[in-house]
């Protein structure tokens, strides 16, 4: 796969490059508008949430901020990655190319909302009076495995879209209760342990509690976290390999 | 890779094509209809036991009417379908883009269009960057580069994506009804470069509703009838003429191609009028010669004279 991946990088590079001037054509704000949603967001829910929560969370904005940005990333890159496959039909169905290119395109740009995302972040630690050290270099982890895992559910989805276009609007309802599920504006400790539990098992929660394990608290997670960690992002990966190499020449029968 | 290899085989090849309940249903319609017993498939074979072969450097023109899996074949060949049953052989690298003008970016320029079309076809940027500007001539589209491509006419669509399938040197080359688009002119260069490119050695495969383009591009024919094979042959006249007997049974007639009128037409009226122009020089040559054997006659009895 990788031989065939050099071969295709330029096909890459111009569909990255495609993707870039089709989103922002005619936009004023252009990336701007990236970056606003999660600040939009995060206002909302601090207005809302500080009267109830604030008061027991200390850093609650740099807390709330941790999980926004692993939430919007994740709802922003399967969103974006669900289209991807079918927003290409016309080109699979005339030419032969790896179908997953179209997804690791779109995932370029979703990367890069992100990565501005974080840079405003660090300038809202900066502000809270977060304490900078050198622990904050290992949230590029938690960051490359959501960024497999991100792959490899929206690899998932696309081929999941082009057999059913309900997955959308299912998808849009599990997105929401992820929302309230990934203790974005609260914490778990109030929760009986069998349901602190269950958080365990949600990837986007677990990399937000990373996140804020090194930012708020200044502690690296334990080894057993990196690997649970990788074993969600894996497990994805290897989901969306495998239902675009079983489905690879079928997908044109559905379009 | 051998010279011996054939270039291209297909090996009792079919392919079906399932129609019915599990297309544009929805997952409650797709649930529903599971539990009900109602889920109907239908099989429709769109190419049944297609075999042939062909070797570097050959042209195969292939030819039916609409609906007779010629496209589908197509597909399977270039990869993007696997034969449902059968084989396909490649002795090399397949670059096929099917229905040339379609699959290109309104929004993006020509220029993007190109380099991404380029790419698709699995080319690198230094090569694309080399070919561009003989792509971008041959299309005659330079004044356009820079314009979104949707601006454009549809005959210059198919001009740029003709350029572009022809001037990057594929090992095996697909034609799919590109040669039937642009103005008469365009047409005499794409016919003209299209053999060019098979005297350098390439592969073609050319789909054509214009029998007298596969007669005067192909060495060898495929003609297929609602999936089935009626003929592969490299006697190229014999067959396009009982295909074009076979049309004229149908009571359709052969297509009538207006642009190939008109072509056939301003070449008989180009002969003529260079006919009127060899004349008139003749005419002139003659008028000048006996002028000269005047002025030459009377100098002769000048300088007898004295």
């Amino acid at each position: 796969m990788t031989t065939r991946l050099s071969e295709y990088g330029f096909l890459f590079e111009e569909l990255v490059k495609r993707d870039f001037k089709k989103k922002y054509k005619r936009t004023v704000l252009g990336m701007g508008w990236s970056m606003l949603m999660p600040l939009l967001m995060l206002l909302v829910m601090k207005v809302v949430f500080e009267q109830f929560f604030g008061r027991t969370i200390d850093h609650y904005t740099t807390y709330i901020f941790c999980g926004n940005l692993i939430f919007c990333w994740f709802a922003d890159a399967t969103n974006h990655g669900m289209q991807s496959l079918y927003a290409n039909a016309s080109i699979f169905t005339k030419v032969n190319v790896p179908k997953y290119l179209f997804l690791f395109a779109g995932s370029v740009q979703t990367l890069i909302n992100f990565a501005l995302s974080f840079v405003v972040f660090l300038f809202f630690c900066w502000y809270d009076n977060i304490g900078f050290s050198w622990r904050f270099l290992m949230l590029a982890y938690p960051m490359a495995t959501m960024l497999l895992f991100n792959v490899g559910i929206g690899l998932v989805l696309s081929a999941l879209f082009i057999f059913f276009r309900d997955i959308d609007y299912l998808w849009r309802v599990f997105i929401q209760l992820l929302m309230y599920g990934s203790a974005i504006f609260y914490t778990i400790d109030k929760f009986p342990p069998h349901l602190q539990r269950v958080f365990a098992f949600n990837p986007v929660y677990r990399h937000i509690e990373y996140f804020r394990s090194i930012v708020l608290n200044g502690t690296v997670p334990p080894v057993e976290t990196h690997l649970v960690l990788a074993a969600f992002a894996l497990s994805a990966l290897f989901a969306g390999f495998f239902m675009y190499k079983h489905y690879n020449t079928k997908f044109l029968y559905y379009v | 890779m051998s010279d011996s290899k054939p270039m291209l085989e297909c090996r009792s090849v079919s392919i079906r094509y399932r129609i019915g309940d599990f297309k544009n249903i929805g997952l409650k319609e797709w649930v529903m209809r599971r539990l009900t017993g109602n889920y109907k498939v239908v099989d429709f074979w769109a190419d049944r036991d297609i075999n042939f072969s062909i070797d570097r450097g050959d042209m195969l023109g292939i030819v039916g009417t609409n609906g007779a899996g010629k496209s589908t074949l197509l597909k399977a060949v270039s990869g993007i379908m696997e034969p449902t049953k059968g084989r396909i052989v490649r002795g090399g690298r397949v670059s096929a883009l099917l229905e040339l003008a379609s699959g290109f970016d309104g929004d993006l320029t020509v220029k993007e269009n190109a380099y991404l079309r380029g790419a698709m076809l699995g080319y690198t940027r230094k090569f694309m960057d080399e070919t561009y500007p003989y792509i971008i001539d041959f299309a005659e589209l330079k004044s356009f580069e820079d314009r979104p491509f949707k601006q454009l006419s549809s005959g210059m669509k198919s001009r740029l994506a003709f350029a572009i399938a022809s001037l990057v040197k594929p090992e095996l080359l697909i034609l799919d009804e590109v040669l039937s688009v642009g103005d008469g002119a365009f047409k005499q260069k794409s016919e003209a470069k299209m053999r060019e490119v098979l005297g350098g050695g390439a592969t073609t495969i050319l789909v054509s509703h214009s029998v007298g383009q596969i007669r005067a591009l192909c060495n060898k024919v495929l003609w297929l009838d609602k999936g089935r094979q009626i003929a592969f042959s490299d006697d190229v006249e014999g067959v396009c003429d009982s295909y074009e007997e076979f049309l004229r049974d149908r009571g359709s007639g052969p297509v009538y191609d207006p642009v190939a009128a008109k072509a056939r037409i301003d070449a008989r009226r180009a002969a003529a009028e260079r006919r009127a122009e060899e004349a008139r020089r003749m005419a002139d040559d003659a008028a000048r010669m006996r002028k000269v054997r005047e002025v030459l006659r009377r100098h002769a009895a000048a300088s007898a004279a004295k």
